[in-house]
Formats: C-alpha cells, structure tokens, sequence
C-alpha cells in the first residue's frame, strides 16, 4: 500500500526542499518507486534543487485542472529509474490546489507508487494545510533554535486536529522529527539547543541529525539531491535517516564527538 | 574588561535559556490550542447578564479553560472592586 509522507516544518528556510529531494532520492536507491511532490504553488523551487528545471512542461495544477495528464507531467529522474519529480505550477492563485483535485491526483498515484512525498510550502495557510491533510506519515523538519522549535510544535498540533486522518478518526499521523543543520561544536559550547533538549520539548520520535554542512550548498548549485553525495555528512545522514524510517536500527552520527586524527586536526574539517 | 578575565570567564549557555523559553510559551500555547471555540462566545453573553445588574468591561471578566490533575477547569473571574450598581439595584458591597 502506497504511502503519503509530507515534509513540513510551519517555519521556511529550515530544509524542506532540501528533505524531500534527499529523501525520495534516498528511498528512490533503495529500490522503492518514489514520487515527490511540490506544494509550494507560485514558488516552484523542487525543480531546481532536484535538477530538473528545463524539463518541465506541465505541472501540478494542469494535472489537477485536467489539462493534461499523469505522464505528461511527471518528469523521470535520470540518475534513478524509481524516482519522479511532480512540479508544481507558477500561477500567482494560491487556491488553485483544490483539495478534491488532489485527493484525485493522489489516488491515481498510489496505484503505481510506494511512496508519495509531498513538499509542503512554509506557513500554516492552505497550501501547507492541504499538504499534510492528506499525510500518513510526516517529517517535521526542525532547526535547533526557537522559532523553529516552536512553529514545528504548531504544525504538530495541525497534523493532530486537521489531517484526514484526525478528521475520520483513524490511526493518527505517524510524525517523525528530523533536525537539520545541527551544528556540534555549537551544542558541546552551550550555544545551540541539543538534539536532546528539541526532543524533550517536542516529545516525537527522532528520525535523525542531520550535520550543517557544506556539502547541502554544493548539492543545491549542481541540482543533486545530496544523498547522490555519498562523501558528504549530510548525505551520510539522510541515508542513515531513510533507513531508520523503513524501520532498521542505525546509530546517530554527529550527535557526539568524533575523535579527531592528527592530520584531521591540523588539515581542518571535511 | 582585562584579557585575563576576558579569556577564562565562562560564557552563559545560551541553550538553555532558549530551552527554558521554549518550555514556558510552548506549555501556554499548547493550553490554548485545545480550548473550545466557545470561551470568546461564553465570555461576551456573561459579560451581557452580569452589565444588566452592574457596569463592567469586558476586562473585567476573564474566562480560562484550565486543567487540575484529572479534571477539566473552567474558571470564570468576574472583578466586581470598583464595580457600580445599575440605577435602582441595591449598591455592589
């Protein structure tokens, strides 16, 4: 049975983009045919970090409008045969995401796809709502600070009253909780909320760290999701979180500290 | 500031202030999202009874959805100090 996974986070800027393409990209490797989704009409931007821009035709809202069709608009990733990007539209009408019309969309999609990972705009106006209404799971993404802490625990509020599954009464959204950009060094000095402390406060379960790095930028510029990246910590860290989330056990990395080797010392971080 | 003091006082952690912070808003917030739509409805008609005896403002009626062990609480705070009696009502002590 498919399953729809969206990536929320109430606050922007926290990853979300990033999330969604490392983690249909990393499900997508690990043998499961996966589609992500952009929610954030009038602010197409998956395209871009997925490095599929120039090969949009139609989008989202035309499939929802039926102006065209499934395959006319799902671009084919051409690093993995299991991974397909779903754009979204430009229009400025926020309302365009009609929430019948993509329950429709949804439902032609389960029929070919493991997994449906919807990447939600920032805010808690409609297009985030209509996001999450639909979610079996969630990925809330959380940055080890205050107002993201806060606005994640807001969004969790919203998928616990207004998600589809709240409204029909059945088993609650299974949440998760990844933290991005975690900055080690920081914590250890006392100036950034621990993994532990932003569990504490959210109490949902970790899906994993994710270690700030450069190699998140480098992914962005090439339009590579970073778990192609497999030299990179983030990469590293996304796999480990994709793995936890199809249910093994896998250690956190980046949450302690290493020890460092002489020439790490001296030669200055990876 | 001298440079010795300068390099071996320790600095506050600032994460746990952010941490305690968050604890505080959160607990409040999380308070109010799962009060019912009908506290602002309740306090407006309570407010319309009590001014039919006495003169008061909407400030002066609080109501709060509260929690106490087990139970739901619901508590109304009607400020009656300073409070005058409608004409021809026996004066508020």
């Amino acid at each position: 049975m498919a399953r729809v996974i969206v990536v929320t986070s109430g606050k922007g800027g926290v990853g979300k983009t990033t999330t969604s393409a490392a983690f249909a990209a990393g499900l997508a490797l690990r043998g499961h045919k996966t589609v992500v989704i952009d929610f954030d009409v009038g602010l197409r931007n998956l395209d871009l970090v997925m490095g599929c821009e120039r090969r949009v035709v139609f989008d989202f809202i035309n499939v929802i409008n039926g102006d065209a069709n499934l395959n006319q608009a799902l671009i084919k990733d051409k690093r993995n045969d299991n991974l397909f990007i779903f754009p979204t539209s430009q229009t400025r009408d926020k309302d365009a995401l009609k929430r019948d019309g993509v329950e429709r969309v949804l439902d032609e999609l389960k029929k070919t796809f493991d997994y449906i990972i919807c990447d939600s705009p920032a805010g808690i106006e409609h297009g985030a709502i209509t996001a999450l209404y639909f979610a079996d799971s969630a990925i809330i993404v959380t940055n080890p600070e205050v107002s993201s802490v806060r606005d994640s625990d807001r969004i969790i509020g919203i998928l616990s009253s207004r998600s589809r599954r709240a409204e029909r009464n059945e088993p609650p959204v299974d949440i998760h909780l990844l933290l991005t950009r975690y900055d080690l060094d920081r914590v250890t000095r006392g100036e950034m909320l621990s993994v532990d402390d932003v569990k504490e406060i959210l109490s949902i379960p970790l899906l994993g760290v994710i270690p700030e790095s450069e190699s998140v930028l480098r992914a962005s510029n090439t339009g590579t999701p970073v778990v192609f990246d497999p030299d990179s910590p983030a990469g590293r860290a996304y796999v480990d979180a994709v793995a936890r989330f199809l249910g093994e056990q896998r250690e956190m990395r980046f949450v302690k500290p290493e020890k460092r080797g002489f020439f790490r010392v001296l030669f200055g971080r990876a | 500031m001298s440079l010795f003091s300068y390099l071996f006082t320790p600095r506050p952690k600032t994460a746990a202030i952010a941490k305690e912070r968050l604890k505080i808003v959160l607990a409040h917030e999380r308070a109010g999202r799962d009060a019912p739509d009908f506290l602002p409805r309740l306090q407006k008609e309570l407010l319309a009874v009590v001014s039919r005896y006495v003169q008061i403002n909407e400030d002066m009626i609080h109501v709060n959805l509260g929690r106490a062990g087990d139970t739901s609480l619901l508590e109304i705070n009607i400020e009656l100090a300073g409070a005058k009696a409608k004409d021809g009502l026996a004066p508020v002590s």
